[in-house]
């Protein structure tokens, strides 16, 4: 470039830098330098006589960096004491902070990355870079890159310099260390940034009026490379809002904003979107924002449609709905709603998903269904119900199979909700499920939100809701009082009737119930007699403790009955009573009622739910054996008996008085625990436990025609296994221990790869039971592998599962295992 | 509850606990407040005991009637009626039996007044006839006897109107009338037959009473006892008007409750229903009216009671229903000083209500078996009668 010095203004403005370059390293009189400093101030042109506009385009082109640099170089503080009051510094800085801004930023970051690292230089150069960011020149070096388009090697300059806008923050931290200054941590930088852009995008719009052509890429690619740097919330969160208002109002702003989203390169685009999706307060900004970008972007379709929708969850509901509501607001982006549509129902109702994916993504899906469909019209899901129905119908009965609650839930309320949107003249369709708020929340959603609420509507609500409330506990908290004064004074004024206790008017039952066990049997089986059957049921509880001995004597008979019994009448709690009956026959003879009980659940002809009631039974009879102290304290359980017997007043009323009284004149001398802790007891489960457990983890692998336990029968499967678990976890400190924790080792192992969340819950459970019932000695001696094979297994579990309670429950094992090798190992010597 | 050998016909001290204990020792037991009801109601107070009960009736008590110390001992009488026929006549002083009365044949006696003038006593049984005692100076003897014409349950009323006269009011023949009888004289004033279409079935309670202001608030019916004399054909078919109710000023009029559960206003003199009102699907099994308030209430077979009121132009009026947890009361009756509602129940319980706003208040379940009567003395005190063939005496808010 120097041999073109042909041209004599290129030629003095050449001599001229040459000269001052020379005189700033020979020379050590601080006048000289001033003067020479100032003379070269021309060619920046903001002076009183400034230099000629060829002399300042050259100056800028060719020869400020070389001359930016060669200050740099001559910086130290000898230097800049040779004019006292810092004046030679202050000239020093003009010329950076005046210069072109994009020449400056670039030799102040390569100044600052080539300086030793605790200098003086450094700190000075970093001091200046802060003064240039406060002075916004920031934006002038984005400007800059918005005007000039044509020139040579213009990508590669631009390329550095949006390493450098971008990771500013980096390069500073990581030369600064503990230095740094608060203007350059990320949390201060991007906002800067946002700003700055802002400002940029001002000066485009501006000129773009003026009929200038200008380019917004660069302000793309800043964009775009700091939202994949993962500042989508420092830089949106000052973007948005302010673009926001902008477009709003014009229609210059919003052309130019969809340039810029636009423009963000293929590899950024996602991480702008998420960011926008996220930062935007409703389906209109981000209608003003992104236009049809959908339409014109590959990438930001499968963004938008795919990836937010079916490959993330984390996004929240208002979120959900900007993004769904985007896509319904323009007539051409409506296709892509009613194809999302689609896509979620299938992928809803796919059973294989149910299966795997993680309950929040479920719910989240089912989310985005419900907000889906809130925006689709009636004749929009005419034209393609039959695809719906069908996927709809296939999902609701996956669900409703599934042997999750929640799961099965969320098949109830979708099905509910889109039967009644694809197919509105059919019969509505009814599940009966616990409103909660989650379902509340699922509900509300598929009600269309009202269509005009705009940003600067959007945050008032908060405002008068607040006021509600605050004037709702005023209310309330004056109310009370003054109410019931006044309807006392009202209705009671003369006599003040104090009523009492009637907590014991309950319905009279006429009929007897039976004395004796015996008379149970044929009271239950033939009794035509509804109020003496149910007189019965709700008397056997109390008459099997009450009689052990004749119950024993038809233990299995009753047991049979009660299992084949069935609610005829509405006799309220009347599963609850059944149960109580079979547990109190299986606690009293235990070896028989459990043979009987563990033969009929691989018995033919069962419903799942007597085969889950067995199950159910066997728990709480084997919890019932191993409680200590049960011989002392027959459980107080069962209703409560038939009222106040006649002559007996409520004793314990005056009862509790009297020893009232008792405690307040006694003085204690010493105060020592009151009762001891229950008798220790062996446990009664001990020689039953076998009865219990073997039998049912036996044959589980064999299928009947009507029940098949490893096939669709899974629920009966996923309780089998928490029954075992819980048999062996109530089977602690018995002797059977060791082989029951051996076979149940060996059933979890041919299960651990089971599909259903369920099942799986119950055999981590299974495992966490046997590591703390079964002796840690004879784990590591009779079990050495199993154990080994299991740890694997854990850890597998503990960090692939799709399912958060399996993973819980897996680290709870591998922590249990952890504690069993601490208290095998001994302690280290110190 | 204990008995000791050879006390069947004591009463006996149900309350054991130490409050009534101690409070038993004084004289006038029913004034009395139990230290739990006047602590503050944080906890509603336990459900309270009988004052005392009374044993020895000897099979299922089914009338009660207090009778305030006619024999001028001072002291309150307490009459019942057994199952098996005898009158029970017990001093609430010694709580013993004073005299048993045997002359219903063994039948039921279902109803027991005394008569305002002297100490007369009518007793009603199921053999038939309505027997009138004379209780004077220790003495008790039958001066007279009604023959009834109806076997159902329906009790008598009586109403005063003069000073050795009165009316009686019983189930008359043929199924669903009511007679009125003259008394002492016996004399059949008229006969209160429901009209043909009407078909209420039998009448089951009876309650005669008097609206005292009648002549000032309905100008209307003023003229009705002077017309009497000079009766309408039309309106009147019995041709023996007595002339006995001219020169009583206030206008008797019959509640009765009928067996299709409708309770029904009868202006005996002009022997026409004023207003009638379906309060039941049940049979109306009790019913007692407030005439200061001029409201009712009736009890049925059913689970609820009904409160109805009656207007100015004498038309009943439901006001409301209350239901009770149990279905059947026996018998409903208002506390003389018109602030407690009693009512007797199927299911052994004594229901307590607050009469002005219906609040429940307390539910005694002392009986074993049906509750079949009650009766409140002028003093507040209140009896019940059971199936369990005991007598229950209650104190319940004291009056104040």
């Amino acid at each position: 470039m120097k041999s073109r010095g042909m041209d004599p203004v290129l030629s003095t403005v050449r001599l001229t830098v040459r000269e001052a370059v020379h005189t700033l390293s020979s020379s050590e009189d601080g006048g000289c330098i001033f003067s020479t400093l100032g003379s070269l101030k021309r060619y920046l042109g903001e002076t009183e006589n400034p230099a000629l506009p060829e002399e300042q385009e050259e100056f800028a082109r060719i020869h400020f960096s070389t001359f930016l640099r060669c200050l740099v170089g001559k910086l130290s503080p000898d230097w800049l004491e040779l004019l006292p009051d810092g004046q030679l510094e202050e000239l020093w800085a003009s010329f950076f902070l005046e210069g072109p801004a994009d020449q400056a930023f670039l030799v102040l970051m390569e100044a600052i990355e080539g300086a030793a690292s605790p200098s003086f230089r450094l700190m000075k150069m970093a001091r200046l870079l802060a003064r240039f960011l406060s002075a916004g020149r920031m934006a002038a070096v984005m400007e800059g890159q918005c005007r000039q388009q044509t020139e040579p090697a213009f990508s590669l300059l631009q390329e550095t310099l949006l390493s450098k806008v971008v990771g500013l923050p980096d390069h500073l931290g990581n030369r600064l260390q503990r230095e740094n200054l608060a203007g350059f941590f990320p949390q201060n930088y991007f906002p800067l940034l946002g700003e700055e852009l802002l400002q940029a995008l001002h000066v485009v719009v501006e000129s773009l009026r003026g009929g200038l052509d200008c380019s917004v890429s660069f302000l793309s690619q800043v964009l775009g490379k700091a939202c994949v740097h993962g500042r989508q919330k420092e830089l949106l969160g000052v973007l948005v809002p302010r673009l926001t208002a902008l477009t709003q109002g014009s229609c210059l702003w919003q052309r130019v904003c969809w340039r810029l989203v636009e423009r963000v390169p293929d590899r950024a685009m996602e991480a702008v979107l998420t960011g926008l999706v996220e930062a935007a307060s409703g389906p209109e900004v981000l209608s003003w924002l992104l236009g049809n970008l959908v339409m014109k972007s590959k990438k930001a379709q499968f963004v938008m449609t795919q990836k937010l929708l079916f490959l993330q969850y984390r996004y929240t509901t208002p979120v959900l709905r900007s993004l769904l509501g985007y896509l319904a607001m323009d007539s051409q982006r409506r296709p892509l709603l009613i194809q999302a549509l689609k896509e979620l129902l299938e992928t809803w109702g796919s059973s294989s998903a149910i299966r795997r994916a993680p309950l929040a993504q479920q719910h989240y899906i089912s989310k985005a269904i419900l907000v889906c469909l809130a925006h689709l019209g009636e004749a929009e899901l005419q034209d393609c119900r039959d695809e719906l129905l069908a996927s709809l119908m296939a999902g609701v009965q996956s669900h409703l199979d599934s042997s999750l609650p929640a799961v099965r839930r969320l098949g109830m309320i979708v099905a509910e909700v889109a039967s009644a949107q694809i197919h509105p003249e059919g019969p509505p369709l009814r599940f009966q499920y616990e409103e909660d708020e989650l379902t509340r929340e699922l509900l509300a959603l598929a009600t269309p939100q009202p269509a005009a609420d705009s940003p600067s509507e959007a945050g008032p609500p908060v405002a008068p809701v607040t006021a509600e409330t605050t004037n709702e506990e005023m209310v309330s908290s004056g109310g009370p009082q003054a109410q019931p004064e006044g309807s006392d004074s009202e209705l009671d004024s003369d006599d003040e009737f104090v009523p009492y206790d009637m907590s014991g008017d309950t319905e009279l039952r006429s009929s007897k119930a039976p004395v004796y066990v015996r008379d149970c049997v044929e009271a239950l089986t033939t009794s035509e007699n509804w109020e003496r059957w149910e007189a019965t049921l709700r008397a056997l509880e109390g008459l099997i403790f009450r009689s052990p001995a004749a119950t024993q004597e038809v233990s299995v008979e009753l047991a049979k009955v009660l299992l084949h019994l069935e609610e005829k009448t509405g006799v309220a709690g009347f599963e609850a009573l059944r149960q109580r009956a079979l547990v109190a026959v299986t606690v009293t003879d235990p070896v028989r009622v459990a043979e009987y009980l563990t033969t009929q659940f691989y018995a033919l002809n069962y419903s799942l739910r007597q085969r889950m009631d067995i199950l159910d039974v066997l728990t709480l009879a084997a919890q019932e054996l191993s409680r200590p102290g049960r011989r002392q304290k027959p459980p107080q359980r069962g209703p409560p008996g038939p009222g106040p017997q006649p002559g007996s007043p409520a004793t314990p009323a005056w009862q509790a008085v009297v020893e009232e009284r008792i405690r307040s004149k006694t003085r204690r001398v010493s105060k020592g625990s009151a009762g001891q802790g229950p008798a220790a007891d062996p446990n009664k489960f001990n020689s039953v436990a076998g009865y219990f457990f073997f039998p049912l983890i036996q044959l589980f692998d064999r299928p009947l025609v009507t029940f098949d336990l490893l096939g669709d029968d899974q629920l009966v499967l996923g309780r089998l296994v928490h029954t075992l678990g819980a048999l062996m976890y109530l089977s602690v400190n018995t002797m059977v221990a060791v082989p029951m924790g051996k076979a149940l080792l060996e059933f979890v192992w041919a299960l651990r790869f089971h599909g259903d969340i369920y099942v799986r819950q119950g055999l981590l459970s299974a495992v966490s039971s046997v590591l703390l019932s079964v002796p840690a000695e004879r784990l590591l001696a009779d079990l050495p592998d199993e154990l080994l094979e299991a740890q694997s297994w854990l850890a597998d579990v503990a960090q692939k599962d799709p399912d958060e309670d399996c993973r819980t429950l897996a680290i709870k094992a591998l922590l249990l295992l952890e504690k069993l090798r601490d208290k095998l190992l001994p302690p280290p010597p110190p | 509850m204990p008995l000791a050998p050879g006390t069947s016909h004591t009463s006996d001290f149900a309350g054991r606990s130490w409050s009534e204990a101690w409070t038993e020792g004084r004289d006038t037991p029913g004034d009395c407040i139990p230290p739990s009801m006047v602590a503050p109601p944080s906890p509603p107070p336990p459900p309270p005991d009988p004052q005392f009960v009374l044993r020895g009736a000897r099979s299922a008590v089914h009338a009660l009637h207090f009778c305030g110390g006619a024999q001028g001992q001072g002291h309150p009488l307490l009459l019942s009626g057994s199952l098996h026929g005898l009158v029970h006549i017990w001093s609430l002083q010694t709580r013993r039996v004073l005299a048993t009365l045997d002359g219903h044949a063994g039948k039921c006696v279902t109803w027991l007044q005394t008569l305002p003038p002297g100490p007369q006593l009518l007793s009603q049984g199921r053999d038939l006839r309505v027997h009138v005692w004379d209780l004077a100076e220790g003495r008790n003897a039958i001066v007279d006897s009604v023959c009834l014409e109806s076997v159902g349950f329906c009790r008598g009323s009586v109403l005063a109107c003069g000073p050795q006269r009165w009316m009686l009011a019983m189930p008359g023949k043929g199924g669903d009338e009511v007679q009125i009888l003259e008394m002492p004289s016996k004399t059949s004033v008229c006969s209160l037959k429901p009209e043909a279409e009407a078909r209420p079935g039998m009448p089951m309670c009876l309650q005669l009473w008097q609206l005292v202001t009648v002549a000032i608030r309905i100008p209307v019916l003023i003229p009705v006892p002077v017309l009497i004399p000079v009766p309408n054909p039309v309106l009147i078919p019995n041709p023996t008007p007595e002339p006995v109710l001219a020169d009583s000023s206030p206008l008797p009029l019959l509640l009765a409750g009928y067996e299709d559960g409708s309770v029904a206003l009868w202006d005996v003199s002009a022997r026409k229903v004023c207003s009638r009102v379906a309060c039941h699907e049940e049979p109306v099994m009790g019913l007692d009216f407030d005439s200061q308030k001029a409201r009712g209430v009736s009890g049925s077979a059913e689970k609820a009671l009904a409160v109805w009121s009656l207007d100015e132009q004498r038309a009943l009026q439901v006001h409301g229903t209350h239901q009770l947890t149990n279905p059947g009361v026996a018998d409903v009756r208002i506390r003389p000083d018109h602030r407690l509602l009693a009512t007797a129940g199927w299911d052994h319980r004594i229901r307590v209500f607050h009469w002005r706003t219906m609040k429940p208040l307390a539910v005694l379940a002392f009986h074993s078996a049906a509750v079949h009567c009650l009766a409140f003395a002028t003093d507040g005190l209140l009896a019940a009668g059971s199936g369990d063939q005991r007598i229950s005496v209650w104190s319940l808010y004291p009056r104040m």
